[in-house]
Order: structure tokens, then C-alpha cells, then sequence
């Protein structure tokens, strides 16, 4: 599910692309280090085959059918990092040529689908793969399209887009749906390369920290719960969190700027929106060009490493 | 295919196509920007930041007809949450989705329609998004016209087997997905030897840098100052 | 005369066990076109991956005075230019410039001369005017003659060219064997096309099971295995 531009308010955009950026920054340099530049075409590779890949239709019965979402399928092909890397590109190729998914809405996306799918697609595999392989990856994709589509309703609830009880429950189950044929074509798809070529599906045991099953299991509780809280709050994430009192502690730690969203001495509130919407774009902006500074100059002293 | 039209659009000839991409990329940002953040009121708003997209179409000298239908594109996933507002009884919600996501989309479809991914690319680069991800969106697109045309011709090869009137079952189109994972690997491999054949050390080269004049600088800056006067008027 | 190339007894073994190269010995000089005859899976690619280290099997190869080995290996990749079968494999880079001074900028020229040198070799084979070009813009036989300059734009003393007709109608081709026969360097083909290895080949290779069976004139070569079928 690509969130197109115009459905997140300010807040949720300008908080989802802050955080994307770091959480990118660090996975590049985590992918970097476990991925030599000479094999950077494969991962642009991998990524035009997801892409090709959901033109090859599954059918699923009742005369419909599905294609692959993918992003468990690269997890256990390439490690997380790197699959999340790939992903990225995907989203940033689709928001940028084809239009699906919006740019300002882009942080969120590869959260929901780049981040948190991609190690919560891998989380099963990494530790159950051992004993019960077709479970796992199973479980892996399903978990991965779930928590994905999950996130992205909860962002657009926070976000006050309407939706009814009975809406939401639709959307649900059609997320299961979709999950379950995720689950079915990675299986399928898994065993079919390891029959072509064994070796060419990652050994489960190769990466994985517990930092990283931490952010799986944060996804998978952050996805379940988001929906329940979010719906709960049909005016969005401001009423609720001055309902929970959040509001005036998160101020004083990150908002002082922009309490509730608005530049405090500018009575004008479109004008302060406006103001702390530029604020937040310079905000990233600012985090963006310190990180890349950063892995910039590691990259360089990489380079130097490899080129040796 | 969408992105060989787009692609074919990006490469024309025009004031805007001239400008430098990161100005475009500026000015597409500030666009998008301000009508995330119009209030859901300014309706007239919605029909300025309209206006100065027809007349950057018009400048650009693309077929508005066909820009028009493919921003529609996003409507369908729009018209949902339009349609979930509106019955929950606040229809301004529901017709500020529809400009916003519309206007957005057309916007960003301007962007591409009038500059070359690969230099959209390095605009990108220029703003700090990392290198190693910016490579892979680059192999990501040269080789997406390869590998979807490779899908086609299974695609159409599977059908000719199958015959008409029947479907690959599950099994097949998972078959067909990993002989497309087998021949996509396999060309990553040939890429990689070609790469070394032509003495590749361990990185990429830097790549030419493009010149930024002041006419981009006046480009981007009027852009924004549009956008940004059209989202402060009453 | 000093041979460019010269391979001893190579012995080569894939991973999944098939032995390609089975006791191969060669010969090239400056100035000679050696076509390598051979069916498919006779081991004529594998050879050609070891003459720039992209392989590496027992036995010696020696590429202009220069043994291979790591420390060698980035002399002789400027040495030796291969142009691969598949043209999408070898145009990897967004643009037809940004392709063909990519092997310059790896020899470490300057942005400015590694273009000007791109610009020449491109100008060599007829291809300045697909400079800012994509290259799935272009047609086969524009690819196969931008390949060529990415190669030629590191001013190799040898070619290795794998393939070369593949894809292209008979214009296309004429006019490769044109471009081919003008360039100065000594060149090895592997090929199928007789034809084309006919007009060009200054002599014939066979090879048979990974190893050198015959060698001579191409149609004395052809003839004595009687692979070619008279069109």
C-alpha cells in the first residue's frame, strides 16, 4: 500500500520522513559494509526483478489472483540490510517515475514497506528457518505485508482520514488476505530457485543482531497497536495526544518549535503551518546533509579499504 | 510502458527541460509543499497551484491531455478515502484528498516528465541521500526496461504453452519467477564481469559535474516564490 | 616477434565440477585477427575470461610480458579490452558518455581527459552523436558500436570480442566488420559466423572439450571439421 501525497497531515509526513532518513543512512552503511560495490548492479538488479516480478500473476482461486510485494523474498535472498536498501530504491523509483506513492509521503513508505517489512519479513526466517523452514518463510511474508499495510492505515488515521469501524475491519481482512498469498507465492518462489540453484538462498544464519529482531518485534507491535490507537482517534494524532497528555511533554523535548504545529508568536495559524511545514523540510534537510556528510567520509575511507 | 513515454518526455526540448535538475527538484518540492500544507478550505488555492501547473505543461510543451489521464492514476486509491470521508459526513476532507493527492501526483509527474531520472538522480545525490542507494535506483532503471521486457516474453511464451483460455497454474507462475531470478542473477554477474573487465577499483567514479547557472538559480527561486505567494494569499 | 598473448598448458574446473579448459596452449601476435572456432560449451569463452584474470585455472598466461596476477591484473585489463555477447551486460551506466569513460576514470584520468578521450573512441566508431543517449535507446548494432568505444577509450593493445554479430541484421554487421578491420589492435574473435570470421581473421582456432584442436586458415579449419554448413 503507497501512500500518495495529500492524505498525511504535516505532523505524521514530517515525523516519518525524519525518521526514514537516519534509519536509511544507517542500513546503507550496515548494507555497505556487508555488499563490495562490485556487487551494487545486483542489488539495482534484484530490484528491477521485483519489479518485473509482479507482472507475473498468481492465481489464487475465486478467479482472482496476486503477485508478489516481495519484500521477504529479498530479506532471505540478500540479508535485511541489503534487501532494505533495494526496497528503497524500489519505492524511491516508483514515487519518483511511476507516481505510486507520493514524495513527501516517501519517509513513510519506506518505513512501512522498506524498514519495517523488510526486518519483520526476515524475522522468522533468521530464527526459526533451522526447524521449520516452510513456516518460517511463510510466516516471514505474511508478517511483512501485514505490519506493512498495518502501519500505512494507522499513519493515515493519525493523519484524521475517516474511516468507519466497519471500514477498517474490510481493510484488515484484506490485508490478511493479501498476506496470505504473499505468504504462499515467497514459498513457492523460495523453493523453486533453491531447487534451479541451492546456494543462491542465504543461509539463515549469516546476519541478525538482536538489535535487529528488536526493530522486527517493535514493527509487529507498533503496526498492531497503531491501528487500534489511531482508530480511536478520529481527529488525528493531535487530539490524542493532548487527550493522553503527551502533547505537552512531547513539546517541551522536540515540538518547542512547533508546538501543536504551528510557530508559537504567529497568531496567523495557516501561516504557521506553512512556516513549520518549510521548518520541517530544512529540519530534514539539515538531518540529511549531517548524515551524509557522515557516511560519506566512511565511505571514503571503505573505498580506500576495498580499493586496496 | 509508463516509463518509457515518461522517459521519452524527460529527453525533449524546452525552457524547462534546459533548467538544471536540482532547480526543478526545488521547485517541485516547494510545489508539493505548499499544497500539503493549503487548508482544506482554500479551494481557490487548489485552482492556483492548477493554473501555474498548466502553464509549466505549456512552457514544457508536453501533451497536457496525457498528463492530465496518467496523474488520474492515483485517483483510484484517492477516491476510496474521498468516498470514506464524504459518507462520514465531511466532504471538505473528502474533496481536499482529491485535489491534494492529484495535484501532487501531476506535480510530481511534471518533474519527471521534464528531466531525466538519472539527472533527478544525482539532484538527489546532491541533497545528501546516500550514494549506495542512489547507485542501486540507477542499475534499478537501466536494467527495469531489460528484465520487464525479459517477463514479457515469458509471459507470452507461457501463454503460447498453455494455449488460449488457459491460466498458469501456482506452480508455473512460480516456476516462471525463478527462472526470471535465475536469468536476472545471471545478468548481475555479466554486469559485474564487465565492470572488472573495464579495470573497476573497488568504487564507482565520480561523474561529471553539471554546471548550475543563474538562470537555474532564478528558475528555482521564482518556482518556489510562487508557490509559496499562492499559499499565503487570502 | 614477441607474442601479446601467450598461454601454457591452462587447465580450468567450474565449481559444479565440468572441466572447461583442458590443456590449452596459444599463441598471439601484434597485428593478427584469431578467430576461435568451436561449438558451444567448447570452452572458447572460458579461455577468453582467463586472458584478463576474470578467470583463473592452472597453467600460465603471460598478456604482453606481464604474468597474471593480482598485482598485474589492473595493467592488464587496460592491455586487453573484451567486448561481451550481450550488450545490455556491458552498457551498465545511465548514458552512452558516462558508460565509455567509465573505463578511463577506473585507469585514474581526470574527469576532463577521461571525456575527451570517450568522445575520440566514440568519434572512432561512428558514435559521437549518441553521446547523451540512454542506451536502451538504442539499436543493437548502435550498442555493439558503443561497447566498442567504452573498450577502445582505454586504448587496449588487444580485443577480445565475444560474439560480436549477435543480434545485429546484416547492415549492422557490414558495417562491424568495416569498423573492426580499420581498428589497429590485435584482435581475438570468437564467433559462429563464418562468414564474418572469414572477412576478418587473419587465422583459425578449433576448439574441442576445453583444449586447441586444430589451428590454420579459417576455411582450412572449417573444412577439415566440416562444422560449417555451406549457406
Amino acid at each position: 500500500m503507497h501512500i500518495p501525497d495529500g492524505f498525511l497531515t504535516p505532523p505524521v509526513w514530517v515525523t516519518l520522513d525524519a525518521a526514514a532518513v537516519p534509519a536509511i543512512s544507517y542500513l546503507a552503511r550496515r548494507a555497505r559494509t556487508e555488499i563490495e560495490d562490485s556487487r551494487i548492479p545486483l542489488l539495482g538488479v534484484m530490484g528491477a526483478f521485483v519489479f518485473a516480478a509482479q507482472m507475473i500473476n498468481f492465481p489464487v482461486g475465486l478467479g482472482t489472483s496476486g503477485h508478489l510485494v516481495g519484500g521477504a523474498l529479498l530479506a532471505c535472498l540478500l540479508g535485511p540490510a541489503p534487501a532494505a536498501m533495494v526496497m528503497t530504491a524500489i519505492l524511491a523509483i516508483q514515487a519518483l517515475v511511476f507516481q505510486d506513492g507520493g514524495i513527501l509521503a516517501l519517509g513513510a513508505n519506506v518505513l512501512n514497506m522498506a524498514v519495517f517489512g523488510v526486518f519483520v519479513g526476515y524475522l522468522p526466517y533468521r530464527y526459526f528457518a533451522a526447524r521449520h523452514r516452510r513456516a518460517a518463510i511463510f510466516a516471514g511474508a505474511f508478517l511483512s505485508v501485514s505490519v506493512s499495510a498495518s502501519m500505512a492505515l494507522s499513519e493515515l488515521l493519525l493523519s484524521g482520514v475517516r474511516m468507519g469501524t466497519g471500514i477498517i475491519l474490510v481493510s484488515l481482512a484484506l490485508f490478511a488476505a493479501s498476506a496470505i498469498i504473499e505468504g504462499l507465492i515467497t514459498v513457492a518462489a523460495i523453493e523453486a530457485i533453491e531447487r534451479l540453484h541451492p546456494s543462491w538462498v542465504r543461509s539463515n544464519e549469516s546476519t541478525g543482531t538482536p538489535a535487529f529482531a528488536a526493530v522486527g518485534v517493535a514493527a509487529i507491535l507498533l503496526a498492531s497497536f497503531g491501528v487500534v490507537f489511531a482508530s480511536a482517534s478520529p481527529d488525528g494524532i493531535w487530539k490524542l495526544a493532548e487527550q493522553t497528555g503527551i502533547a505537552s511533554r512531547a513539546a517541551s523535548l522536540v515540538e518547542t518549535p512547533f508546538s501543536g504545529y504551528s510557530l508559537q508568536g504567529i497568531s496567523n495559524s495557516w501561516m504557521a503551518k506553512a512556516g513549520a511545514g518549510v521548518a520541517g523540510v530544512l529540519l530534514i534537510f539539515g538531518v540529511t546533509l549531517a548524515l551524509g556528510r557522515l557516511s560519506r567520509r566512511r565511505h571514503v575511507v571503505g573505498a580506500e579499504r576495498k580499493g586496496a | 510502458m509508463h516509463h518509457v513515454v515518461v522517459e521519452r518526455w524527460s529527453r525533449r526540448e524546452s525552457p524547462i527541460h534546459r533548467r538544471d535538475a536540482r532547480a526543478k527538484l526545488v521547485a517541485a518540492l516547494a510545489m508539493i509543499v505548499a499544497i500539503a500544507t493549503t487548508p482544506a478550505t482554500h479551494g481557490i488555492s487548489a485552482a492556483a497551484y492548477s493554473v501555474v501547473l498548466l502553464v509549466a505543461v505549456f512552457v514544457a510543451r508536453l501533451p497536457l491531455g496525457a498528463l492530465v489521464w496518467r496523474a488520474a492514476l492515483v485517483l483510484p486509491f484517492t477516491a476510496v478515502f474521498a468516498l470514506a470521508s464524504w459518507l462520514s459526513g465531511d466532504p471538505l476532507r473528502a474533496s481536499a484528498l482529491v485535489w491534494r493527492s492529484y495535484l501532487s501526483a501531476f506535480t510530481a509527474l511534471l518533474l519527471i516528465s521534464t528531466t531525466p531520472l538519472i539527472e533527478l538522480l544525482r539532484a538527489l545525490e546532491w541533497m545528501r541521500v546516500p550514494g549506495f542507494v542512489i547507485l542501486i535506483a540507477q542499475f534499478l532503471y537501466r536494467y527495469l526496461f531489460v528484465i520487464s521486457e525479459q517477463a514479457q516474453h515469458m509471459r507470452v511464451a507461457a501463454r503460447c504453452r498453455a494455449g488460449e483460455g488457459h491460466r498458469l497454474t501456482f506452480g508455473g507462475a512460480a516456476a516462471a519467477l525463478s527462472v526470471l531470478f535465475l536469468r536476472s542473477y545471471a545478468r548481475a554477474d555479466g554486469i559485474q564481469r564487465a565492470m572488472l573487465a573495464r579495470g573497476f577499483s573497488g568504487h564507482f567514479p565520480t561523474t561529471i559535474p553539471t554546471r548550475f547557472t543563474y538562470n537555474d538559480a532564478c528558475f528555482g527561486a521564482l518556482a518556489a516564490a510562487i508557490c509559496m505567494g499562492i499559499r499565503f494569499a487570502q | 616477434m614477441t607474442p601479446l598473448i601467450e598461454v601454457d598448458d591452462l587447465r580450468f574446473r567450474y565449481d559444479d565440477g565440468t572441466q572447461a579448459l583442458n590443456g590449452v596452449t596459444f599463441r598471439l601476435y601484434p597485428g593478427e585477427c584469431v578467430s576461435l572456432l568451436g561449438a558451444n560449451g567448447s570452452g572458447k569463452t572460458t579461455f577468453a575470461l582467463h586472458l584478463n584474470g576474470l578467470l583463473s585455472g592452472t597453467g600460465r598466461v603471460t598478456v604482453c610480458g606481464l604474468e597474471i596476477s593480482k598485482d598485474t591484473l589492473p595493467q592488464i585489463r587496460r592491455k586487453i579490452g573484451v567486448v561481451f555477447q550481450d550488450s545490455d551486460e556491458q552498457l551498465f551506466m545511465p548514458t552512452v558518455l558516462e558508460d565509455v569513460v567509465f573505463g578511463p576514470l577506473n585507469m585514474g584520468l581526470t574527469a576532463p581527459e577521461a571525456t575527451s578521450r570517450a568522445e575520440e573512441a566514440l568519434e572512432r566508431v561512428g558514435a559521437a552523436h549518441l553521446r547523451a543517449k540512454a542506451p536502451y535507446h538504442l539499436s543493437a548494432g548502435e550498442k555493439r558500436r558503443v561497447a566498442i568505444a567504452g573498450v577502445l577509450a582505454m586504448e587496449p593493445e588487444i580485443l577480445i570480442l565475444d560474439e560480436p554479430t549477435t543480434y545485429l541484421d546484416p547492415p549492422a554487421e557490414r558495417e562491424l566488420a568495416r569498423l573492426l578491420h580499420e581498428l589497429p589492435q590485435a584482435k581475438l574473435l570468437i564467433t559462429h559466423d563464418i562468414a564474418f570470421a572469414a572477412a576478418l581473421a587473419t587465422r583459425a582456432v578449433f576448439f574441442e572439450s576445453g583444449r586447441i584442436v586444430c589451428e590454420g586458415p579459417v576455411d582450412e579449419v572449417v573444412a577439415r571439421y566440416d562444422w560449417n554448413v555451406r549457406l
